[in-house]
């Protein structure tokens, strides 16, 4: 199945809207994520930007089109999204604390297994959970609590149970808020060695991780689609330089 | 922590996870609680029977098969997060089917059981007759339910309903259950229940033999129960449904339906409760709707509470002791005993969330420590 897609993995949203009585949180938002590229959504604080997510997710309810593979995603389950190939981590690092760094990947290795070999335990570590393990660096920490890692490390865990769980498009949620900058550039060196064969979507505010490591950025405001390019475009488009000059600091900040 | 991806990987103790599969203490810490459940075997089936006089035997059966029903309430609420306050329900529809068995075998074939003369008209329903047969009634203690918790269940499970409106369903489900038995008397006997059985499977019930056989087979199912919920709690199932447990949505964003390995926990509890009221039957010789109804089914819940509801012997050994309790206490204060339940639940859930089965990590804790151990003692409640 992974091969035949090899390429040509594409997740089409058409005229998306998520409407919280009468307040559009995302108004009618057109974009095409392609496979292989490091697509970032940037904008203002309520700009629709993790909305947009949870409805290509499954947690709010949108208008609209989402395909991916043949099937609209608006109006699946939760589940059943990410059982079709889309995966997504959020704002906090939501690992489960009690168990280990190995229980973490291999429940969410889990989901391609059938459901009465779940009745065994677990003997020996999966091929998949441990090539998951070198990629993003947690190897020796394998059989730790997920609970004592550091805040980067927690977010590296995430980013492996998406890629053990196979998912073939990954919504990233401020993967690298509160992280130092040592670890902001092994998570863009993480993200640049898995995405070539997968369609990776970060939402970020910070614009100097952007600026290093984005192929493509998509700036959203007030729910809308401000402007789509690359990092030198988006610098250029007066637009963008008036939405963040006039709510917010960022860009002047980091620039 | 400025650990990087590069050192990480270079670390040394990198072969000890490949290692350490043959090492004793590895071994020990998978298969330890196998030995407890062992130990408990050997005093339950081996130092009871030889030890204890028929009379004390019938309360100890009594008491496990209260603790068969707690044993699944440990899966469902310890590792589910299910406060099912209803079990009284499911131990009930085992209890009355067993029952009705025994009431048919003691009237005789062809007969109607006595009460239905006394009340009635002698004229059986037609839903009791299939009881006439052993097979089907030991069919129906596991099929009925495992149907009936399947269906409510998938109802309120799949709806997302959880917490206290979970815990307050299972609750008016015990309600509505003793509420129909006490109405149909006709039916099922009403308040006095079903009693005054002769025969267990052709067996004389008053027999000292057969009753300490009774006693036994519940302490094996007891067993055979624990290492069910052993196995479970190690298996991947297991560490899904602690996953569901601790946070919900997230494992929704795995791919999976929470509800769905919520109602394997569910469904797995009922059947167990349903063998324990099975055996309570012939083993108490009566069984009514106080022994299923809400006050029944918090009982059950309150001895989970006490033993410790996550770990894996904790609900079992618990549910034990309020049984024992209730009939040393009851004995000397008849009418207190109810207040050293409350206290002794409210003592716990105080002091002692985790119940006696943390008393081991608790007093742990208390002592300085030589090396740094929290993390030993983390893991060491999640394997258990």
């Amino acid at each position: 199945m992974t091969a035949s897609f090899r390429g040509e993995d594409y997740l089409e949203v058409g005229g998306l809207t998520v409407d919280f009585d009468g307040f559009k949180a995302v108004d009618g938002v057109d974009l095409t994520l392609l496979q292989g590229r490091l697509h970032f959504l940037i904008g203002p604080n309520g700009a629709g930007k993790t909305t947009l997510v949870d409805a290509l997710t499954g947690l709010v309810n949108g208008t609209g089109r989402a395909s991916f593979r043949g099937h609209d995603l608006l109006g699946m389950k939760a589940h059943e999204i990410v059982r079709l190939g889309i995966g997504r981590t959020f704002q906090t690092a939501t690992v489960f604390d009690q168990l280990s760094v190995v229980q973490n990947l291999d429940i969410a290795a889990g989901l391609h297994r059938k459901a009465w070999t779940r009745m065994r335990a677990r003997r020996r570590v999966p091929e998949v959970v441990e090539e998951a393990l070198e990629t993003i660096g947690l190897a020796a920490l394998a059989e730790r609590p997920a609970g004592i890692l550091a805040h980067g490390q927690k977010q590296w865990l995430e980013v492996g149970m998406l890629l053990v769980q196979d998912a073939k498009v990954m919504f990233l949620d401020e993967t690298v808020a509160g992280m130092s900058s040592e670890e902001r550039e092994q998570t863009g060196a993480l993200l640049q060695r898995i995405v070539a064969d997968r369609t990776i979507v970060v939402i970020e505010h910070d614009m100097e991780f952007m600026r290093s490591y984005a192929d493509i950025v998509t700036v959203m405001h007030g729910g809308t689609v401000l402007a789509e390019g690359s990092v030198a475009e988006i610098q250029a488009d007066p637009q963008v330089q008036e939405v963040y000059l006039g709510t917010a600091t960022e860009v002047s900040v980091d620039a | 922590m400025t650990t990087t991806v590069a050192d990480v990987n270079d670390a040394p103790s990198r072969p000890a996870r490949t290692a350490a599969a043959f090492s004793p203490a590895a071994l020990l810490r998978s298969h330890g609680s196998l030995l407890l459940i062992a130990a408990l075997a050997v005093m339950l089936l081996v130092w009871a029977p030889n030890s204890l006089s028929v009379f004390r035997l019938g309360n100890l059966g009594k008491y496990c098969s209260w603790a068969l029903a707690a044993v699944g309430i440990g899966l469902a609420w310890g590792r589910g997060g299910m406060l099912v306050l209803g079990q009284g329900v499911f131990f009930g529809l085992g209890g009355y089917a067993m029952a009705m068995h025994m009431k048919l075998e003691a009237a005789g074939p062809g007969r109607v059981p006595d009460f239905m003369e006394l009340y009635g008209d002698s004229t059986m329903p037609l839903w009791w007759e299939p009881f006439r047969s052993g097979p089907f009634t030991l069919f129906a203690i596991v099929a009925l339910p495992a149907l009936v918790s399947f269906v409510m269940g998938y109802a309120v499970l799949k709806r997302g309903v959880k917490g206290a409106y979970f815990a307050i369903l299972t609750q008016a489900m015990a309600v509505a259950f003793a509420t129909l038995l006490v109405a149909t008397i006709k039916q099922t006997g009403g308040f006095n229940g079903l009693n005054t059985f002769t025969t267990f499977f052709g067996q004389n019930l008053y027999d000292p033999a057969v009753q300490k056989n009774l006693y036994l087979i519940t302490a094996g199912m007891l067993i055979v129960c624990l290492v069910v919920v052993w196995q479970f709690n190690r298996s991947r199932y297991g560490e899904l449904l602690v996953a569901t447990r601790d946070a919900e949505e997230r494992v929704r964003f795995l791919g999976y339906d929470p509800a769905n390995i919520k109602l394997v926990a569910f469904m797995t509890a009922a059947v167990m409760a349903s063998i324990g009221g099975a055996m309570f039957a012939p083993l108490v010789g009566i069984i009514s709707p106080s022994d299923v109804n809400a006050t029944a089914s918090i009982m059950m819940i309150a001895g989970v509470a006490l033993g410790g509801r996550a770990s894996l012997l904790g609900p079992a050994v618990g549910a034990i002791a309020v049984g024992f309790g209730q009939s040393a206490l009851s004995e000397r204060f008849p009418t207190n005993w109810v207040y050293f339940q409350g206290g002794l639940f409210v003592v716990v859930i105080l002091l002692l969330p985790g119940g006696i089965a943390s008393v081991g990590a608790k007093v742990r804790d208390l002592r300085p420590r030589r090396r740094p151990a929290a993390l030993t003692v983390t893991e060491a409640e999640v394997v258990a």
